[in-house]
């Protein structure tokens, strides 16, 4: 794990109207680093992603992805800045296979000239669709497939595979297991661990706390909009964690601003 | 975590895979009404053994009846480009419902520039304009009808794409404006007297070369090309579409500016064809179109279909009024039976996503 900062977040705070659904969040994540983001129903959490990823506009606050500040102004921008996220409803169209999605919007082509009219790299696209599944550890029977013909674990695994495909810069992951089956829930989380020993950074936010042990380095717990723990794996159990949860408990370092 | 949960086979890209295309289901379904009609032309007692699809007459240089061949595909060549431009449109889940006026319109304006001056020595009874827009290139008129169709296009797209009116509306809405401007045009005469040239490109059948080679190309397009891709994208899912970096409103403007050129082209043939324009023509032309498209298994959800099948389904419908008009049955009845094939092609449709689901 190097020192380099993915993505850091400085006083991030967002009002909705006079609701303070974010307040002053500073966030580091390191190269390599997997972190997860805990917390009640309306801690926060979700508003916390929708600043970063620019599907919401921020109140106030700095963030920077690799040194760099950034705004994003949709989240096609964060997208192109390499930050792929993988959404509780999956991006994908379902009458189209499996390259065709993941290419979607940024397809190989060739003619360029022809404009709107060039034309499509299958051969290329279904080659680097077989090394990113590969690279993933994901297995499809058959990459032709349409969505629709696929079970909740294979969807969730191709918009996952998108990710790998394309050596995001930062990988964020809303619940990518809350409407999984048992064995589907393990393949996705294979998944995970493979982009960890790749050393791809990753957010992910997750209630399953057996999950969270298991897959990442740290934990970020948030409450009332504020965040009030940041607990590295090895220092914490799942009791604390829920301590901090439920407020029972607020970090050293959060006590003077978490409610 | 184990193989056999999503499969042992892994990542091998098997061919046998591929599912049995949509396609060949309409073949079949054309195969068996071509037969039946076969059939009826050999039972129905008024029938006298003529055959629907074979000669009769004893030539030894053939053996389909071509006349009733060409008639089936001339038929439904017009009507099929509208079809081609309609396919693009329901793909994205959307509809198109001003192609027919909007034929009449197009052709009203384009024989008005394709006109010529001496009509037997004598001076065209029905010119429009001056001697100016007498005896034109033929590309003159080919070229305003196209541009006019783009125009009639690009704000059924805006409308549709940017102040998010429902297609349906905004069509509906085209529909009544192009039948107006269609009367306005010549206040309501017909135009007649085309060039030869202008005759030329709807003379005999050329309306099936332009219908075949405008499918070839759209084929390609929908299949090969990132417009098609994306075009599939939007109809399959516009959210997801739009996430993935399409530009989603301009995209959907150029279909319905695509579809209108292609409708608006129908209509320069048509005049061409006719040799006259008329402000009635093409009536319940989108209809047709839109049945072309959904007996050839276009969804209307959007996201599934392609060209072969449109062509197919304009075959269909070809087949069946030629068959219908073969076994003398009354226009009304044909109406009615067409009616009610329509029908049936959506219900075997959604029988069939049904079971996949």
């Amino acid at each position: 794990m190097s020192d380099q900062i993915v993505l850091k977040t400085e006083d991030l705070t967002k009002h909705y109207g006079g609701v303070h659904a974010l307040e002053g969040a500073n966030f580091e994540l390191k190269m390599g680093e997997h972190v997860a983001i805990m917390g009640d129903n309306g801690a926060g959490k979700s508003t916390f992603v929708r600043q970063i990823t620019g599907v919401e506009q921020r109140t106030r606050g700095k963030i920077s992805l690799y040194g760099e500040d950034v705004s994003f102004a949709g989240p096609l921008d964060a997208r192109e800045a390499g930050i792929e996220t993988v959404f509780q409803t999956l991006a994908l169209a379902d009458d189209l296979d499996v390259p065709d999605n993941l290419f979607l919007g940024r397809e190989k082509t060739f003619a360029n000239w022809l404009g709107p009219f060039r034309l499509l790299d299958y051969k290329g696209m279904r080659q680097a669709t077989m090394d990113g599944l590969n690279r993933t550890g994901v297995k499809i029977p058959n990459i032709r497939n349409t969505i629709q013909n696929m079970s909740g674990g294979q969807r969730q695994c191709v918009a996952i595979a998108r990710t790998a495909t394309f050596h995001s810069r930062l990988t964020i992951m809303d619940e990518p297991t809350a409407a999984l089956g048992v064995q589907e829930t393990a393949q996705v989380e294979n998944i995970v661990k493979k982009l960890k020993e790749d050393g791809e950074p990753l957010i992910l936010i997750s209630h399953n706390m057996r999950q969270v042990f298991d897959l990442v380095d740290r934990i970020i717990v948030f409450r009332r909009g504020r965040i009030c723990a940041n607990l590295m794996k090895a220092e914490t159990d799942p009791q604390d964690v829920v301590a901090y949860i439920t407020g029972a408990k607020t970090g050293e370092e959060y006590k003077e601003t978490a409610l | 975590m184990t193989d056999t949960s999503h499969g042992t086979g892994g990542l091998i890209f098997d061919k046998t895979k591929r599912s049995w295309p949509n396609e060949m289901n309409i073949v079949l379904a054309l195969i068996i009404i071509i037969v039946i009609f076969e059939i009826l032309g050999q039972v129905l007692p008024y029938m006298k053994d003529q055959s629907f699809l074979f000669d009769t007459r004893g030539r030894y240089d053939s053996i389909f009846n071509e006349a009733r061949l060409q008639i089936i595909i001339l038929q439904v060549a017009i009507i099929g480009i509208i079809a081609l431009g309609v396919t693009q449109v329901i793909i994205t889940a959307g509809i198109d419902l001003s192609s027919g006026p909007l034929v009449a319109a197009t052709a009203m304006i384009a024989m008005s520039f394709g006109q010529t001056e001496l009509v037997n020595g004598f001076s065209n009874p029905k010119a429009l304009f001056g001697s100016w827009a007498m005896d034109l290139p033929v590309i003159v008129p080919i070229a305003i009808g196209l541009a006019f169709g783009a125009c009639i296009g690009a704000i059924n797209g805006t409308f549709i794409a940017f102040l998010r009116i429902p297609p349906f509306i905004a069509t509906l809405g085209m529909f009544l404006i192009c039948r107006g401007i269609a009367l306005w045009w010549s206040g309501g005469n017909p135009i007649s007297f085309p060039t030869e040239s202008y005759k030329f490109i709807g003379s005999g059948m050329m309306p099936v070369v332009w219908f075949l080679s405008l499918a070839a190309v759209f084929h390609v397009i929908m299949r090969y090309t990132v417009y098609g891709k994306h075009t599939y994208a939007i109809g399959s899912n516009e959210e997801a579409a739009r996430m993935s970096g399409i530009n989603v409103k301009r995209h959907k403007v150029m279909v319905y500016m695509i579809a209108s050129m292609l409708a608006a082209f129908a209509g320069v043939v048509l005049a061409a064809k006719s040799e006259t324009a008329q402000a009635g023509m093409g009536e319940f032309y989108e209809l047709f179109a839109i049945a072309m498209a959904v007996i050839g298994g276009i969804s209307l959800q959007g996201g599934r279909g392609s060209i072969i099948g449109t062509v197919l389904g304009a075959m269909v419908l070809g087949v069946i009024r030629s068959g219908f008009t073969y076994i003398k049955l009354d226009g009304s009845y044909q109406l009615m039976a067409m009616g009610g094939i329509i029908i049936a092609a959506i219900i075997l449709d959604q029988c069939r996503q049904r079971n996949k689901a």
